[in-house]
């Protein structure tokens, strides 16, 4: 592992039950770029993303084999703290899901919940969360308005806010633009390639132009299984598998 | 035909539905009937705040505050136990118990519901009002405590089944959120769940004490039936409820008495009818 890479995963297998939903993969995730994982429904790329901050641990009877390492700490360790892991690996999900609170109060749940409660912390937090998910503009005279009542686009970035909030190292991004209309979607396409110089960017993706347009490295997912990851220059031009070209020109998926 | 068939179906379930709107009109106006009579009588403000209970001496007295009093307390003492309590189970079964645990536990507490009242006075006599009277070194078990306990115990399937319905209509996001944010189980619980859930809270701790209000028979039965201002909650006293169920069957037809019955009822009535009302305004908030 290089001092570039800042996720490394080692041999992975996921199961429900006694099906795999992710089989024996190898990955070196690079720091402060954006990779892409791409792959038809059901392929595991959505559990293999789970598992970078734990979140697969809330499926009853969900398994692992492996290791995931995070800055070499390997995150499965039975003395790994899951708080402290998931303060470092953020996430965001396929559909927004802000709390029924006030826009402020979304946004520092995250501080609040890791012992920040001064006033004037919180309000510098906020404003600086807001700004770099690019919602400040608009949001910054009614912070406390109730934050369902933005539109979809805006809760997305509402929750991209909320999660830079905690100053993670990683943000985990589960189809995050797939509810949002052409317009929302560039927005937050515009946010992530911002987003990447400060923080290491997994972004699981059925739209294989914004993974071309996002992403520095791109990983093919089948079955389960990774079939190809490269830079996302060459699996878009010079696939190296036959899968994954038949894939990415659109010949299933 | 088959339009024919439908169009009486609909009619029937239109009729079966208004009636129980009949119903529940004709119950009202004849309370309201029988109990204005009595407020020809006696003054609402006398009935009220009246602290005499004496409807057959002479003169009679219809003072039904110790009767508010004495509801109140054993709602008070029911609901101070069954509100935590039913709180934290719908807590244990929503959102930490295993779904094995969950399908043992859950039937178990509705089961709860499906004892008769008077068994509940049964133990109450037996068992309870022995033992309240021994812990607390008192002459007499049969207090309003007793009474409340026992309530507590009768109001508790009523708030862990809609608590945890409540906790259950949660959206699983909401918690995903939190977690994903390094928040642990407990701080998702407090800070997102309960206050989500809060209006289903509210419905049901409403409709646990609707259900503390209206009992009868386990209070007549446990409380020591003595219609005074009780001067705390380990002495005896006396339910509207219980007031009517004791004196209906011994007063005269007609009479001041009688007629006095029908104006605790109306009371009675007019306090459910406001907690059931309030409740479901809860209920309606939680869909949203």
């Amino acid at each position: 592992m290089s001092r570039a890479d800042k996720i490394d995963v080692k041999n992975l297998s996921v199961y429900y039950g006694n099906d795999p939903a992710v089989k024996n993969i190898s990955i070196l995730i690079p720091e402060k770029k954006a990779t892409a994982l791409i792959g038809p429904s059901g392929c595991g790329k959505s559990t293999f993303l789970r598992t970078i901050n734990r979140m697969n641990d809330l499926i009853p009877g969900a398994r692992i084999e492996g290791n995931v390492l995070v800055d070499g700490q390997d995150i499965y360790d039975p003395k790994a703290d899951v708080v402290e892991i998931r303060t470092r690996v953020g996430m965001v999900f396929q559909r927004p899901n802000p709390f029924p609170k006030s826009i402020f109060e979304n946004v520092a749940y995250g501080p609040r919940r890791h012992g920040n409660n001064r006033k004037a912390d919180l309000e510098e937090i906020v404003e600086k969360s807001l700004t770099e998910a690019a919602l400040w503009g608009e949001v910054k005279d009614r912070l406390n308005d109730f934050a369902l009542d933005l539109s979809g686009g805006q809760q997305q970035r509402l929750c991209i806010a909320r999660a830079l909030a905690i100053q993670p190292e990683v943000l985990l991004m589960d189809e995050p633009a797939s509810a949002l209309d052409p317009i929302s979607t560039a927005k937050v396409e515009d946010l992530i390639d911002e987003l990447k110089k400060d923080y290491t960017i997994v972004i699981v993706t059925h739209n294989m132009q914004q993974a071309a347009r996002v992403s520095d490295k791109t990983a093919f997912f089948l079955s389960g299984e990774l079939i190809e990851f490269d830079e996302t220059s060459k699996i878009f031009t010079n696939p190296q598998d036959k899968r994954t070209e038949d894939y990415i020109t659109g010949r299933f998926g | 035909m088959k339009n024919y068939k439908d169009w009486i179906i609909e009619k029937i379930l239109l009729v079966l539905g208004i009636s129980s709107i009949v119903v529940l009109a004709m119950i009202f106006l004849f309370l309201l009937k029988d109990g204005l009579q009595f407020f020809s009588v006696v003054s609402l403000k006398d009935f009220l705040t009246g602290d005499t209970w004496l409807p057959t001496s002479k003169p009679a007295s219809f003072g039904i505050l110790p009767l508010l009093v004495g509801s109140f307390a054993v709602t008070l003492v029911a609901l101070t136990i069954a509100v935590p309590f039913g709180l934290a189970l719908a807590i244990y079964l929503g959102e930490i118990a295993s779904s094995r645990t969950k399908e043992i536990l859950k039937p178990t507490v509705e089961l709860l519901a499906a004892i008769p009242s008077v068994v509940y006075g049964f133990i109450g006599i037996t068992v309870i009002a022995p033992a309240v009277k021994s812990f607390f070194n008192i002459s007499s078990g049969f207090t309003l405590f007793t009474g409340g306990l026992i309530l507590a115990l009768m109001a508790l399937p009523t708030i862990v089944s809609i608590a945890e319905d409540a906790l259950h209509a949660v959206p699983g996001s909401y918690k995903e959120a939190s977690l994903a944010l390094g928040a642990s189980s407990w701080e998702t619980i407090v800070h997102v769940i309960l206050p989500a859930a809060k209006s289903g809270l509210i419905a049901a701790i409403m409709l646990g004490m609707g259900r503390v209000i209206g009992e009868t028979m386990t209070v007549l039965m446990v409380t020591g039936n003595a219609p005074i201002i009780p001067g705390s909650i380990f002495e005896s006293g006396r339910t509207m409820t219980a007031t009517i169920a004791a004196e209906m069957g011994e007063t005269v037809h007609g009479s001041t008495h009688y007629y006095s019955l029908f104006g605790i009822g109306l009371v009675l009535f007019t306090i459910t009818f406001a907690i059931n009302f309030t409740a479901d305004y809860f209920v309606q908030r939680q869909r949203g």
